[in-house]
């Protein structure tokens, strides 16, 4: 019997009971549709983090107070006080670091800013002029702050562009405007170009950026400082650089033993790597769970299966009888499994696209669509038809053709 | 054409073993309208599914068309049953809600070849039985005659050596049967060999030799 022959035999004995065919197929499609969805989800979250992280800057090493390593959140970052502005100096200086194109600092809180009688509450962080080149910021309009700025504690602001959209409305220019930070009045100078960050914390968008020394003195009344960034001139150098700081660190700290270090350094690689396993466990997790689902749809189509064989009984006894081989009913099953599972893959594939497509528009990322889940959709659902099918084909093609023509 | 010689059938379940046939030797020439007669469970039904490949005896030997039927395996008999038996059940069997023309078809889906010739050689049967004008009947949309006559072409259609019928007419109406016998004895005048086997003496005159089985064995009486 030829395969197109088998083929179109197949689909005219699908279409014979409709409903159930139907039902069978939906396992497959549920089963394909979640696997597609929350794979390509995990993706997109995991492409949003990333791109985050490398907006960041390239070449970054990132010093914090507290001794924190990636996963142990019990010191995060602003509650420790060690690193001071003195610090960043001594990094910047040393002739013991080489390497070292750039040192920025940072201290930020959240506060509310107004302007008028709009308001908005957001990340206020204290920079150096250095900032700017560290953290590749544009200006969409206006200036950044300068060493002037930054000596004479001014009173000056450099608005992210939802923060600016925020409180004097889109298309306005903020530049010369006025807003009022911890009801200190600071004069805006400049606006940043939007870096299209998305929804996960640190958003360089929402952020208001002031003179670190105004922050420090004007605004919250310490003297340490919340982090500083060092750009290294050469990607090859991250590691010795590292190191160097750290032992800086170290001695200016009057520590002995690494190990009891009160802050910690992390590159952008160590960032990407931990976010990666993370947010990567996490799509597995539910990539897992949507593999239950189509295992539970496989059994779905073999119980069909099984039970069309036992309904075809006398069919299969006179087919077998008019001269069909074991071989052509071991096809013909496995033709009309894979047949229903091929079509509930395709059918859950698109309806994966599209719940992904929506969701991930729903909140704010990035429509990712791989090939590779959309191949191997179709591969599993074709192999789960065989695979499911197996069995109840073995089954109908070891019918003998009289007792099978006996059945009632 | 045919030669069984020493034919036993024994049938075993959960330890029990039926003989439902001994020793069975004949021959059928080609050509010839054999008829085989005999009471209900005298294994009537056990000798024609071994003349007809769909199943194997336990002993003796069965010699089809020079070919030793009784050492086939499966796929070898499913080949013999396609190529070179027409089998016509009782019960008819003919695919559910299937098209008369298909079902005459599916024996040649079986045996390959083009399919327009298929349609053709279907069509031809079926107008060779009376029923040109019900080609596209569904099965379950025919007569109980009307539908043995689709059996009887689907068994025509491979031009098969033999035409082998268990009891064709033992659920037809009186005169369903004779439009049916008459079919097999037009088939039989032009030159198919059949074998049928039937309760009614009624029927069994149209045969020109009769086999009489009793308890599994051949009865000369
Ligand atoms: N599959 C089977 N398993 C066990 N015993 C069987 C089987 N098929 C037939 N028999 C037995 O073999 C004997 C012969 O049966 P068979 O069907 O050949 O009779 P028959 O002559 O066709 O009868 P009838 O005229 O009623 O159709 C019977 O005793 C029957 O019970
Ligand atoms: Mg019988």
């Amino acid at each position: 019997m030829e395969p197109l022959e088998l083929i179109s035999s197949s689909f005219e004995a699908l279409g014979l009971n409709k409903t159930r065919t139907a039902l069978a197929t939906l396992g497959i499609i549920i089963g394909i549709a979640a696997v597609i969805t929350l794979m390509s989800l995990g993706q997109a979250s995991q492409r949003s983090v990333e791109s985050q992280i490398q907006a960041l800057g390239s070449n970054l090493l990132t010093v914090i107070p507290g001794s924190f390593r990636p996963g142990d959140f019990r010191s995060a970052s602003g509650t420790a006080t060690t690193l001071t502005l003195e610090d960043a100096h001594a990094i910047a200086t040393s002739n013991k670091i080489t390497g070292v194109k750039n040192v920025s600092v940072e201290l930020q809180r959240r506060t509310a800013i107004t302007a008028g009688r709009k308001s908005t509450n957001t990340a206020v962080v204290g920079v150096l002029p250095s900032y700017k080149e560290v953290r590749n910021v544009a200006l969409e309009s206006g200036n950044f702050i300068s060493e002037a700025d930054n000596r004479g504690q001014a009173k000056v602001a450099v608005l992210g562009p939802t923060v600016a959209d925020d409180l004097f409305g889109e298309n306005v220019n903020a530049v010369g405007k006025a807003v009022r930070i911890n009801k200190v009045s600071f004069q805006v100078i400049g606006v940043m170009a939007s870096k299209g960050g998305s929804g996960f914390g640190g958003n360089q968008d929402d952020t208001v950026l002031v003179p670190l020394s105004t922050a420090q003195k004007q605004l919250f009344g310490v003297t340490y400082i919340g982090s500083l960034s060092v750009e290294v001139a050469d990607a090859k150098l991250m590691d010795t650089v590292r190191d160097q700081v750290g032992y800086l660190l170290l001695a200016r700290h009057k520590i002995a033993n690494a190990a009891n270090a009160d802050f910690s350094i992390f590159s952008q690689a160590d960032l990407l790597s931990t976010v990666s396993q993370v947010t990567g466990t996490f799509t597995a997790l539910l990539s897992g769970i949507a593999a239950i689902s189509l295992l539970v749809g496989g059994i779905g189509i073999m119980n069909i299966m099984l039970v069309t064989v036992v309904e075809r009984t006398r069919e299969i006894g006179l087919r077998k009888a008019l001269g069909a081989t074991r071989k052509t009913v071991i096809s013909q099953f496995l033709i009309e499994s894979t047949i229903l599972t091929i079509a509930g893959g395709i059918m859950g594939m698109i309806l994966g696209i599209v719940l992904s497509f929506v969701i991930s528009k729903l909140i704010n990322l990035p429509f990712v669509l791989d090939f590779a889940s959309v191949a191997l959709a179709i591969g599993v659902s074709g192999g789960i038809g065989i695979l499911f099918g197996w069995y109840p084909a073995q089954k109908a093609a070891k019918l003998q053709p009289i007792e099978a023509l006996r059945y009632e | 054409m045919i030669t069984v010689s020493h034919l036993g059938k024994i049938y075993r379940m959960d330890g029990t073993e039926t003989v439902a046939l001994s020793d069975v030797s004949f021959t059928v020439k080609k050509g010839e309208f054999v008829a085989i007669m005999g009471p209900s469970g005298s294994g009537k039904s056990t000798l024609m599914h071994i003349l007809g490949a769909l199943d194997t005896p336990t002993s003796g030997k069965y010699i089809l068309d020079g070919q030793e039927i009784s050492k086939l395996n499966d796929d070898e008999l499913a080949r013999i049953r396609n190529q070179k038996i027409g089998f016509v059940f009782q019960a008819f069997n003919l695919l559910p809600r299937t098209t008369a023309v298909k079902n005459v078809m599916l024996p040649m889906v079986y045996a390959g070849g083009p399919p327009t010739s298929r349609l053709q050689r279907a069509r031809q049967a079926l107008t060779d039985v009376g029923l040109a004008d019900r080609m596209e009947h569904l099965s379950n949309q025919l007569s109980g005659g009307q539908q043995q006559r689709v059996a009887i072409a689907r068994a025509l259609v491979m031009n098969p050596a033999i035409i082998l019928a268990d009891e064709p007419t033992g659920n037809l109406a009186t005169a369903q049967s004779a439009e049916i016998m008459a079919i097999f004895t037009k088939l039989n005048k032009t030159g198919h060999t059949i074998i049928m086997i039937t309760h009614e003496s009624e029927v069994a005159k149209y045969a020109k030799r009769i086999i009489h089985l009793k308890d599994g064995r051949i009865w000369n009486r």
